[in-house]
């Protein structure tokens, strides 16, 4: 069904005091957490108290050279992600085998591992298959970063698109098979299309994801590479060079912007509402070549992705020349001469609590944005569901000094709440909610809501009864999503002034940051708990989703 | 592939001119910033008196220290100060020292707390040009030497000492001997051993850079970097990959390192399973003094709570826990120092220095010529 007949159907379904609500919700947590803030550093950035003119800046061969890099390296490391994460989607989505849940929770692993311990695990794999010098030096290279960021991100792939491969109706591909289509006229016939607007949703969550890429730049990467996110962070925080950073992060946003507006039109475009059914069992995979390939998929893509898994196990359990126990231990008190202020394992509660706070606010945000998106009024949500996607690719430094210098007066004096955490963190959270809930809204058959509004249902009534259950499913996802993206992230959190209330991730950073082997000891138990803590949580909340049979 | 690019293109050049044009207009009344070399110059406005600010009832007063990362405290400490002042400390952590200082200066006259602890020497300037401290002549400066006091107009009070050095594994030197010098690394016998970190990104390794300025000079720091170079110089973004990774704490395949000079020490107190000996050794040559200060913020609103804060962080019960908290130096000269210090670290007695002054109107400079010799 082409997309001209979905337009034609189209009508605003969202009106009155919900759309109103479900409208102000997100533009107002928008514009006070992020348009502002963003806006209040940019200008402090050019107001002319700088050491140089901002267009000296732009002048500079030098910042050229930066775009340049940024752009290829994320769109190089998004296709690669894609090419990586297909087949274990399809695996995960299309087949039904022992395992399978754990398998789509543990791809979700490498997103909270920190970028230290991804760093640690590849160079040490580089150098064990002597792949650190000589020609195959890998050790400091594009293909280091580029091979961190699949990693990073297969989870991304795997869970969108993986999400909603699984709703296409297999009978679909079945009388496509019976009446002769070849496997490759399959895919290109039936499946491709279907999965097209997922796989831009993946596709830009990635790509935004890349090109605001710190950590693995600059420690995978080593000292010759810059990003944009590295050189603004770089001006803003080791110059003190505000201009640069102001100008670098314009630069930043258009891009971003330009990104997010191709792509969200791509996704709108390429949206058909055929064959959604409700989830039944996937198909166990019959003939011994078809088990042959999802146990190949599964087992190399988890190969891949749990390989820094295995380095922080591994160096959790090293006590000098032997394995034990001690640095779990030592997690459960706070030395008297330690470097944090707390005990490490109080580094966990802090970090649950953020991010339960975080997910909740990310999915009430998120979810009320992708019914004005799909349902309110056509300009309005195209403008809001680009815009939620902004913040995905803006710096760190750039939306956590704003939030320093703009949220700094009553009503809004929250620069050094206890809440500005979650809410860093919910900011990532809702694009995620967004990309997984829009493209299975606007699925929904139009068919299925004119029938019901024949037979006499209210809108509020198809929203309840149609609507919702099926956002229900997305939600699961997305909030499983939100959650592991808040109990890693570092990136937004590290910018803030945060009371000495650690999370995991900063208490990581904080023990490494030290001589001393027990507290690199320490570091690593603690990731390997931050880990068990994910997968546990993930399980939970996509279980919790998955037992209410929903559909229609 | 080829047209599409070529079509997308005016219309993001034209964005950028516009951005452009924005600028130059936001531009048009820009007031020249001071220059680095007034940096130590008499503030405009009043500090704290110290008498009155001691005489002044403080109890029941929540107040802010904001600090980096690396700030550290024995298990209730600051409990005693409340208990002393009936002030209460909420600390604020963010980043490192160069995040902590640029937060203050965006912040400015609007602080998000009341004391700062953790400016140091190479980016003190940075601070005072920006009017970020309020002037407080702490009554406790008196048991601190006055060679560390480097701003005479009291606006940062200097807290601790410590040195950026050249760290070596003592298993790898057991049968050639040690580096003593800066020399020394440029010699075939150290060939691939050294590894240090990016002074873009890194304090240590702004620090080492400074060292070599201090040593070579001006014009001279860039020849010796270049000897470095060709001599197998590894350098990373931070300490972290430097340290832990590439020295491997002592057991890794690089065997010399820019770190501190308390390293041996922290090697030894949080070893597993433990030492009797330090496994690191330190080239005392090479060490460049960084001196920690604490300030309280102007804009506070309240100054004389701050001020008691400041008192504290001179005090012995603040002093003697620094050491083995942050692995620095106590300022204060009656502090005791613990064990794992007295055996086996110590300050060096003719550490390499920069005049704050200098740093400031060059560090930029240098760390761009820096750039130029080694990374590119």
């Amino acid at each position: 069904m082409d997309e001209r007949r979905i337009a034609l159907n189209r009508r605003a379904s969202l009106r009155g005091w919900r759309a109103f609500i479900a409208t102000a919700l997100p533009v107002t947590f928008l514009a006070i957490f992020f348009a502002y803030p963003v806006a209040s550093v940019i200008a402090r950035g050019l107001d002319g108290r700088g050491r140089i003119h901002p267009a000296d800046v732009l002048a500079h061969a030098s910042t050229w050279h930066v775009v340049w890099f940024t752009l290829w390296q994320a769109g190089v490391s998004t296709l690669l992600t894609l090419a990586v994460g297909l087949p274990a989607a399809w695996a995960v989505a299309r087949n039904e085998f022992r395992g399978r849940s754990w398998v789509r929770t543990l791809v979700v692993v490498p997103f909270v591992m920190p970028t230290v311990v991804v760093g640690a695990a590849l160079r040490s794999t580089f150098a064990r298959f002597g792949l650190d010098h000589g020609t195959l030096r890998l050790d400091r290279t594009v293909w280091a970063i580029l091979l961190a960021h699949v990693i990073f991100n297969v989870a991304v792939v795997v869970r969108v698109v993986g999400g909603y491969w699984e709703t296409l109706d297999p009978r679909l591909v079945e009388a496509a098979r019976t009446l002769g289509a070849s496997r490759r006229q399959v895919w290109r016939e039936v499946t491709f299309p279907h999965l097209k607007p997922a796989l831009w949703s993946a596709a830009t969550i990635v790509f935004l994801f890349c090109f605001t890429s710190f950590g693995v730049i600059l420690v995978v990467g080593g000292p010759t590479r810059a990003t944009l996110e590295t050189e603004i962070w770089r001006f803003a925080t080791q110059r003190t060079d505000f201009t640069t950073a102001a100008v670098l992060a314009i630069v930043q946003l258009v891009f971003v912007v330009v990104t997010v507006i191709m792509s969200t039109r791509a996704e709108r475009r390429t949206a058909v509402s055929i064959g959604v059914r409700r989830l039944t069992r996937a198909p166990r995979p019959g003939t011994r070549a078809a088990k042959a390939r999802v146990a190949v998929v599964v087992v190399l893509t988890l190969a891949f992705l749990l390989l820094p898994l295995a380095v922080l196990v591994e160096r959790s359990l090293a006590v000098g020349n032997r394995y034990g126990l001690e640095h779990y231990r030592a997690l459960m008190h706070r030395d008297d001469q330690s470097a944090l202020l707390v005990a490490p394992i109080d580094a966990v509660k802090n970090s649950l609590v953020a991010a339960i706070e975080a997910t909740a606010i990310a999915v009430i945000v998120g979810t009320s944005a992708s019914f004005v998106v799909v349902g309110g009024r056509r300009a309005l949500g195209r403008v809001l569901d680009a815009s939620l996607m902004v913040p995905l690719g803006t710096s760190a430094v750039t939306l956590g000094f704003g939030i320093l210098i703009a949220l700094d007066e009553p009503p809004l004096d929250l620069r050094t709440s206890r809440l500005i955490v979650p809410i860093a963190q919910a900011i990532v959270g809702v694009p995620f909610v967004m990309r997984v809930t829009v493209p299975m809204l606007r699925q929904i058959d139009q068919r299925l809501r004119e029938a019901a509004a024949t037979l006499g249902a209210s809108p509020s009534r198809v929203r309840r009864e149609i609507d919702l259950p099926i956002v229900g499913r997305a939600l699961a996802a997305a909030a499983g999503f939100a959650f592991a993206v808040s109990l890693g992230e570092f990136g937004a959190t590290a910018f803030l002034a945060r009371p000495d209330r650690p999370t995991v991730p900063v208490a990581m950073y904080r023990l490494l940051g030290q001589p001393g082997s027990s507290l690199r000891g320490q570091a690593m138990a603690l990731g390997v708990v931050l880990t068990a803590i994910t997968v546990v949580c993930v399980t939970v909340i996509d279980r919790a989703q998955r037992g209410r049979r929903v559909g229609w | 592939m080829y047209r599409p690019t070529r079509r997308r293109t005016p219309f993001l050049v034209g964005a950028l001119v516009a951005l452009g044009t924005t600028s130059l207009v936001a531009c048009a009344n820009s007031t020249t910033s001071r220059g680095a070399a007034t940096c130590l110059a008499a503030p405009t406005t009043a500090g704290i008196d110290p008498i009155a600010a001691a005489k002044k009832d403080v109890r029941g007063t929540e107040i802010t220290l904001v600090t980096h990362d690396s700030f550290a405290v024995s298990k209730g400490l600051l409990d005693a100060f409340t208990k002393e002042t009936g002030i209460t400390v909420t600390v604020l952590q963010s980043g490192d020292a160069g995040q902590l200082v640029s937060q203050a200066v965006l912040t400015a006259g609007k602080p998000v707390g009341d004391v700062l602890f953790g400016i140091d020497n190479t980016l003190l300037c940075r601070g005072l040009l920006a009017d970020v401290f309020t002037s407080y002549a702490s009554p406790a400066l008196v048991d601190v030497p006055d060679a560390l006091e480097l701003d005479s107009h009291h606006r940062v009070t200097p807290v601790d000492v410590g040195d950026v050095c050249l760290n070596y594994a003592k298993a790898a030197f057991v049968r050639s001997a040690p580096p003593m010098s800066f020399d020394d690394l440029t010699t075939p016998a150290f060939k691939g051993t050294f590894v240090t970190e990016n002074p873009e990104t890194s304090s240590p390794g702004l620090a080492f850079l400074l060292a070599t300025v201090a040593k070579y000079g001006d014009n001279g720091f860039e020849g010796y970097w270049k000897k470095l170079r060709a001599n197998g110089l590894e350098v990373t973004s931070g300490w972290e990959q430097a340290y832990n990774e590439s020295f491997g704490g002592g057991k890794g395949p690089r065997t010399v390192v820019t770190s501190y000079a308390t390293s041996p020490a922290a090697d030894l107190m949080f070893a597993d399973p433990p030492l009797t000996e330090p496994t690191i050794g330190v080239v005392e040559d090479t060490c460049f003094r960084q001196i920690e200060f604490a300030g309280v913020l102007a804009g506070t609103k309240h100054p004389e709570a701050a001020a008691r804060l400041i008192d504290f962080l001179l005090s012995k019960t603040f002093q003697e826990d620094i050491p083995a908290n942050m692995f620095v130096f106590p300022a204060n000269d009656k502090a005791a120092l613990p064990k794992a210090f007295t055996s086996n670290v110590k300050l060096v007695a003719k550490p390499l220095t920069l005049d704050p002054v200098q740093i400031e109107a060059k560090r930029d400079d240098w760390t761009s010529r820096w750039t130029n010799v080694v990374l590119r």
